[in-house]
């Protein structure tokens, strides 16, 4: 009997569609989020991570919509993140039907947002979003902007701190070197960021191998986050799963018996 | 009928239409006698005890659950609503006690774990004769929460652990209680919302 480990797929969402090619062959529309969300329901997600990539506000009005329709379905928790700027942007998320919100460059241009969000609907929503890669720092690691294009000139670690301080209720640590290389996740960056996290911690980036989901989860992280291995059918949840649970993790089993 | 006592207390849509799963009527309403007289009553909950304390008081939420209880008329809490139904509990933030409507003479008290707040799916172990976990004792739920109850209330109990054992549910007569989220756990919470219907 123990917290079990969460395995989080993301999909990427702009004027109500996912993006970034979906490969599953039992599906009837592969773009169609509330279908992805119930697929991945189905599979074991334990939680469901929608980041929207929209670049208009009208596409941004779609997203709420599809929001709405995930959550009258889908019974597990449910993270947006993307282009949220104030306390009202993640009023208007929540109730279309998010649990939670995760913010990242709008935390950093202006870190008084977290307090403002965790003030008014508690830490329990509010997932702070870290890019962060490798670069000469005090710890060794540094935050970016913009998709990892852009360094935003602080210390991941001392950021991950501040924004605990201000009321941030979960981390989703993502690595810009590993993102996309399915070459593992940066198990280094991991262990320095949970030793002074004192609240959970999301791995994301670099999600390759059954072993990776091991390795970061040995790192200190809390739940596991991916894309492109879940979208591509390189693995699926249920596998995920059955492979951590065989290795002695606590997964959850979404079925009846 | 089934009511979700609104109380300001986030969004209950996605609530509404969990407990529409059980095949039941569910109204969303902050009406005392819609309130009082559904055949059972949810009483949901997020954030911090006193702010869902003082949302309660402000729409005389804590005058029906004591009327329903003292009639005997099924009652649900969700979450910090499961919280609020003991005598007192911490504040979110500053560790003040604040009064709770007091259903049970017990305290809430902060969670003994090196993080927080206990996030995530975990199991029960249930104690008594339960109802509401017919047929799902062996599953896991879904909690998000800083604080809980560590004394034994009501007639059925389930326990979790998460640093040391808290109280995770509560069964006790015509009030229950669940520390985590049925709403949001996936088919073992559906399926708990229909034991809990199957009980009205």
């Amino acid at each position: 009997m123990a917290l079990s480990i969460r395995i989080i797929p993301c999909l990427d969402v702009t004027d109500g569609r996912v993006v970034k090619g979906v490969n599953f062959t039992d599906l009837v529309d592969a773009g169609d989020p509330v279908e992805m969300a119930n697929l991945y329901n189905l599979e074991g997600a334990d939680e469901l991570t929608f980041l929207d990539i929209s670049a208009s506000s009208s596409d941004r009005e779609t997203t709420l919509d599809v929001v709405r329709k995930t959550a009258e379905q889908v019974f597990i928790p449910l993270t947006v993140g993307g282009g949220i700027r104030s306390v009202a942007d993640v009023d208007r998320l929540l109730r279309a039907g998010a649990d939670k919100v995760s913010i990242n460059t709008s935390a950093i241009t202006r870190p008084e947002l977290i307090a403002e969000i965790a003030d008014r609907f508690g830490s329990q929503v509010l997932v702070i979003s870290v890019d962060a890669r490798r670069a000469r720092t005090e710890s060794g690691f540094e935050v970016t902007t913009h998709g990892g294009r852009q360094s935003s000139g602080l210390d991941a670690l001392a950021w991950v701190e501040k924004a605990c301080a201000l009321g941030a209720g979960e981390i989703l640590l993502n690595s810009m070197d590993a993102d996309g290389t399915r070459a593992g996740y940066d198990i280094g960056m991991i262990t320095a960021v949970r030793a002074i996290s004192k609240v959970p911690l999301i791995a994301s980036g670099g999600a390759g191998t059954l072993e990776d989901f091991a390795a970061a989860l040995d790192a200190g992280a809390d739940a596991l986050l991916a894309a492109s291995v879940f979208h591509f059918g390189i693995h699926r949840i249920s596998d995920v799963k059955k492979y951590l649970s065989a290795q002695g993790y606590s997964i959850r089993n979404n079925r009846i018996a | 009928m089934i009511a979700i006592l609104d109380y300001g207390s986030g969004n209950l849509r996605s609530a509404q239409r969990a407990f529409e799963r059980s095949g039941s009527e569910v109204v969303v309403t902050s009406d005392r006698d819609v309130a009082l007289n559904a055949s059972g009553l949810v009483v949901p909950g997020v954030g911090a005890f006193a702010a869902c304390m003082r949302g309660l008081i402000a729409i005389g939420g804590d005058k029906i659950v004591r009327e329903r209880v003292a009639a005997k008329r099924p009652t649900l809490g969700i979450c910090v609503g499961m919280q609020i139904l003991f005598r007192d509990g911490d504040e979110y933030a500053t560790d003040q006690l604040h009064q709770g409507v007091g259903i049970w003479k017990e305290s809430i008290t902060k969670l003994a774990a090196p993080i927080l707040p206990h996030m995530g799916w975990n199991t029960v172990e249930v104690t008594g004769p339960s109802q509401l976990f017919k047929g799902i004792e062996d599953q896991a739920f879904y909690f998000v929460h800083s604080y809980a109850a560590k004394a034994k209330v009501g007639l059925s109990q389930a326990w979790t652990s998460y640093g040391a054992k808290f109280l995770s549910a509560v069964e006790d007569g015509a009030i229950c209680a669940t520390q985590f989220h049925p709403e949001k756990s996936g088919d073992a919470g559906l399926a708990l919302i229909k034991n809990w219907v199957g009980m009205l």
